[in-house]
């Protein structure tokens, strides 16, 4: 079999996973990045609006620092958080991003002088300071004090992307594109690497390493509306829960975006809405003015999409073939607007609902969008567990966006992450030696080998695996969706159990030669199933309400019982993940309080170090 | 309204000793607002598993899914059935190498031109953690993004006469990039140093002018005006190092 050996194993080379194998690259070390698609085509591509950073250069982000985004970050959480993580990361991220600048992003700059800008339907003006003339400009995103989410145009992630893979380019960072790890290499201490499987031909390959990064996003596809691509099916997730060791936190925390389109579920940016766009009800009337008087459309997308819900729950919703939806409308900004800095967004419209967003108003539901569970790390990105194993971006719970992201906070934090973590991986690298050990090599590919031989003979029953998938999606998106209760989430846990049982019946209905798409998905769902479970089970156990958590039969934030993160593990042989709890925050530099946006109902806690009355003990500060 | 579809799809698997290339035939019942990436995915699921086609967004960003179109390369995701006729045949991008059916190998073939036109700022600078960003204005930086919006799709090297001749021929995408760099006041390349890279024959004096790269680019990106742009240039430039070795001569 053909084995490859390196320092370090990016497996997912979308914007973190490159950023990571950046740093480790420039520092001399050697590395190679795994990727299911060509790196270019990795779903950071698709993310529209921006990037947050505290550069405070137009005049509606004047003031802003660190210690406002940290806040910003902090409420957008619900208080569910590392803040010591979002410290960190919230200082970082004027860096990466003048960084980004110094490689060839080219963002939107500072144009000084008066212009007008739309917030809530309404037009103002603003002028820009001649002094700030040509330095990198921000636009304004929910949940954020100041304008802050710096861009180019909407196609962020894109130019983002293209950068990035420059610098992979530039430095000769080797990536072996259409290749899939399908299972780690460890000895239950250590990692050394992982089996591969190339989806050009479907031969398995071993890769060797010192230190392994899980970079492969978020599970989005576990859901049946989303906006995320197709290959975001949380296949690095599957790696690390099937390790038996390494956890997962907070895989019950998914994000629902507000503005998915219908029927498509492809996302439109909250520039949208940072821009002033407005929704709007089957009557053509505003109502976020009503629920949210403070932030309205702006509100954290958590708080916006359910009160989309709800009003469309309330029969305010437009009747269409694909359910009820809502209307996004931005027509009042004009066309030069949105020809110029709402570009993807007018493409979006016109190639796939042949709606024209300068004179219509765009269909609109909430949608699967975004998801802040993952393989759980340390701030230095390593995962718990297992020497060698990193994670970061989506795939990683690092963890600093708690029960809700901020939007223009995922961009962020794929290069801030990626950043810190590459360092932290050259650090761990320096001087470090591991042994392969041929017997965990050989039981790797041995146990992914003898999966695909009974795939392939059928000789394990007849199931479907096209059909479980739909079926799978159907019950998160009924009963884990955006609203949910003990009730449902039981039925959920049920229900998913009797897909995974299932799972082991698969057989394909295809030879299963070659680069076959049916082998790799019966490879990959059973994996699949299984965080669908730990999404379900963690969020039936999370007796709460906080940020995209919502929890109709417990309404409150339970401050005193869950200021904790749920870590989910799955043993060998068990149908069900083993839930445990820890402390969601080490340091409370921000105590729990109000968001000053969404209902309001909180249990407090009566933790000192958490109310900020005592300090936490030295060595938990470390 | 409701049309029966008639999809001829090519097909070969060359990981499998008994495939041969071919033409097959499925049929679907059109429904409404369907897209090629919704007839793909429903002919894969309900009638034959092993076909092999690539998307990823879905949403007309990440340049996976070109294809030929009855004949015209294209991203199938954003390409609706009711704008086709109801008889669809659907190949592979030529110029590209074949994975199998509808597959081809985009990532070899983006990262060796990548590295060709050395796809990234060249500067003598180092990046300072603690200063400011270098100051550009806003009309630079939205000149740059208009030719970065190149999704690397392959659309413009299918369609283009040149390069379905000539294997080495770089491409439109190629020259698209060029010109971004170009533009691209952080990038000290030399009008020399470009020539060095598309001042060939494989380069932009072998641009027939055919323009399929125009008509097709599912981003519109305006590249005729960039081939016109490094047309120009490169010529100036080849006519200046002829003009200095002759004055070195003389001298």
């Amino acid at each position: 079999m053909e084995t490859i050996t390196t320092d370090l194993l990016c497996i997912g080379a979308g914007l973190a996973g490159e950023r990571v194998a950046v740093e480790a690259a420039a520092r001399g070390f050697e590395t190679i990045c795994l990727s299911i698609v060509p790196p270019r085509r990795s779903h950071s591509s698709a993310a529209q609006g921006g990037m947050q950073a505290s550069l405070g250069n137009c005049i509606k982000g004047e003031g802003d620092n660190p210690d406002v985004h940290f806040a910003d970050t902090v409420k957008g959480s619900d208080w569910g958080c590392d803040q010591e993580v979002a410290r960190l990361f919230a200082e970082t991220a004027p860096i990466a991003v003048r960084e980004m600048a110094h490689w060839g992003v080219p963002w939107n700059r500072v144009v000084p002088g008066k212009s007008t800008y739309f917030k809530a339907g309404k037009e103002f003006e603003k002028i820009e300071l001649p002094e700030k003339e040509g330095l990198i400009t921000a636009r304004d995103f929910g949940g954020t004090a100041k304008w802050r989410t710096c861009y180019t145009s909407d196609g962020t992630g894109h130019t983002l992307l293209f950068t990035m893979d420059n610098e992979v380019v530039r430095l000769g960072v080797t990536v072996h594109d259409r290749v899939e790890a399908v299972r780690l290499i460890h000895d239950g201490e250590t990692c050394m690497g992982a089996v591969a499987r190339c989806l050009r031909t479907g031969a398995l390959r071993v890769y060797l390493a010192k230190a392994t990064l899980i970079a492969t996003g978020g599970y989005g596809r576990l859901y049946r509306e989303t906006t995320n691509a197709v290959i975001n099916d949380g296949s690095g997730t599957i790696l690390a829960l099937d390790t038996g060791i390494v956890p997962l936190g907070n895989m019950e925390a998914v994000q629902f975006h507000p503005t998915g389109i219908v029927p498509t579920n492809i996302l439109v940016t909250e520039g949208c809405r940072g821009d002033g766009g407005t929704l709007k009800d089957v009557n053509g009337e505003r109502f976020m003015d009503k629920y949210e008087p403070a932030k309205q459309e702006l509100a954290s997308r958590d708080v916006v999409s359910r009160w989309m819900m709800h009003h469309i729950r309330q029969g305010l919703g437009v009747k269409s073939a694909y359910g009820d939806h809502l209307w996004l409308d931005i027509r009042h900004l004009g066309e030069h607007h949105i020809k110029t800095k709402l570009r993807e967004v007018e493409e979006i419209c016109n190639s796939f609902l042949g709606v024209d967003p300068i004179t219509q108003m765009i269909p609109v539901r909430p949608a699967q969008h975004y998801s802040m569970g993952g393989v759980r790390t340390n701030k230095d990105g390593a995962a718990y567990g297992l020497k060698g194993l990193f994670a970061a971006g989506e795939a990683a719970c690092w963890d600093m966006h708690g029960l809700n992201r901020l939007g223009g906070n995922s961009l962020a934090e794929t290069i801030v992450a990626g950043k810190i973590v590459g360092e932290k991986i050259a650090d761990f690298l320096e001087g470090y030696e591991v042994h392969f050990k041929s017997a965990c090599i050989r039981e790797a590919v041995k146990h992914h080998q003898e999966r695909e031989d009974r795939l392939i003979r059928g000789k394990d029953g007849r199931e479907n695996v096209f059909v479980l998938r739909t079926v799978m999606q159907d019950v998160l998106m009924d009963k884990v969706g955006i609203f949910r209760n003990g009730e449902d989430l039981q039925k959920a846990v049920d229900g998913l159990q009797i897909i995974y049982e299932r799972t082991a019946k698969i057989g394909l209905r295809s030879s299963g030669v070659g680069a076959n798409p049916e082998l790799a998905l019966a490879l990959r769902f059973p994996g699949m199933a299984r965080l669908a479970l730990c999404v379900a089970a963690g969020a039936l156990a999370r007796t709460e309400s906080r940020g995209c958590h919502a929890r109709e039969d417990y309404p409150e934030r339970n401050d005193r019982d869950w200021l904790k993160r749920t870590l989910a593990t799955w043993k060998e042989g068990d149908s069900l993940p083993t839930l445990t709890y820890e402390p969601n925050s080490k340091v409370w530099e921000l105590p729990p309080g109000d968001r000053g946006y969404g209902v309001c109902k909180i249990i407090s806690s009566e933790d000192p170090v958490v109310c900020g009355i005592e300090k936490p003990l030295p060595d938990s500060i470390e | 309204m409701e049309r029966a579809l008639k999809f001829n799809i090519f097909r070969y698997n060359a990981m499998d000793p008994r495939s041969v290339p071919q033409m097959q035939t499925f049929y679907l019942d059109e429904t409404d607002s369907m897209t090629l990436f919704i007839a793909l995915n429903r002919i894969r699921e309900e009638q034959d598993p092993s076909l092999q086609f690539d998307f990823c967004c879905r949403a007309g960003i990440c340049g996976s899914c070109a294809m030929l179109i009855n004949g015209r390369p294209d991203l199938a995701c954003h390409t609706k059935t009711k704008d086709l006729p109801a008889e669809i045949t659907l190949m592979p991008l030529p110029v590209f190498k074949l994975i199998g059916d509808l597959s081809v190998d985009t990532g070899t073939w983006f990262r060796a031109m990548n590295e060709t036109v050395q796809s990234w700022i060249h500067t003598d600078r180092t990046f300072d953690p603690k200063a400011t960003e270098e100051r550009m204005s806003n009309e630079e930086a939205e000149a740059i993004y208009e030719l970065e919006r190149c999704i690397e799709c392959g659309c413009c090297v299918a369609a283009c006469g040149k390069a379905n001749m000539r294997p080495d021929f770089m491409g439109a995408v190629a020259f698209n990039r060029i010109a971004r760099f170009i533009t691209d006041p952080r990038d000290k390349r030399t009008m020399k140093e470009y020539f060095d890279v598309v001042g060939t024959e494989e380069g932009i004096f072998g641009c027939l002018g055919l323009l399929g790269c125009e008509d097709i680019c599912p981003k519109h990106l305006p590249l005729q005006d960039q081939l016109g742009m490094l047309r120009r240039k490169m010529g100036w430039t080849a006519v200046r190092h002829l003009f200095d070795g002759l004055l070195g001569k003389t001298a």
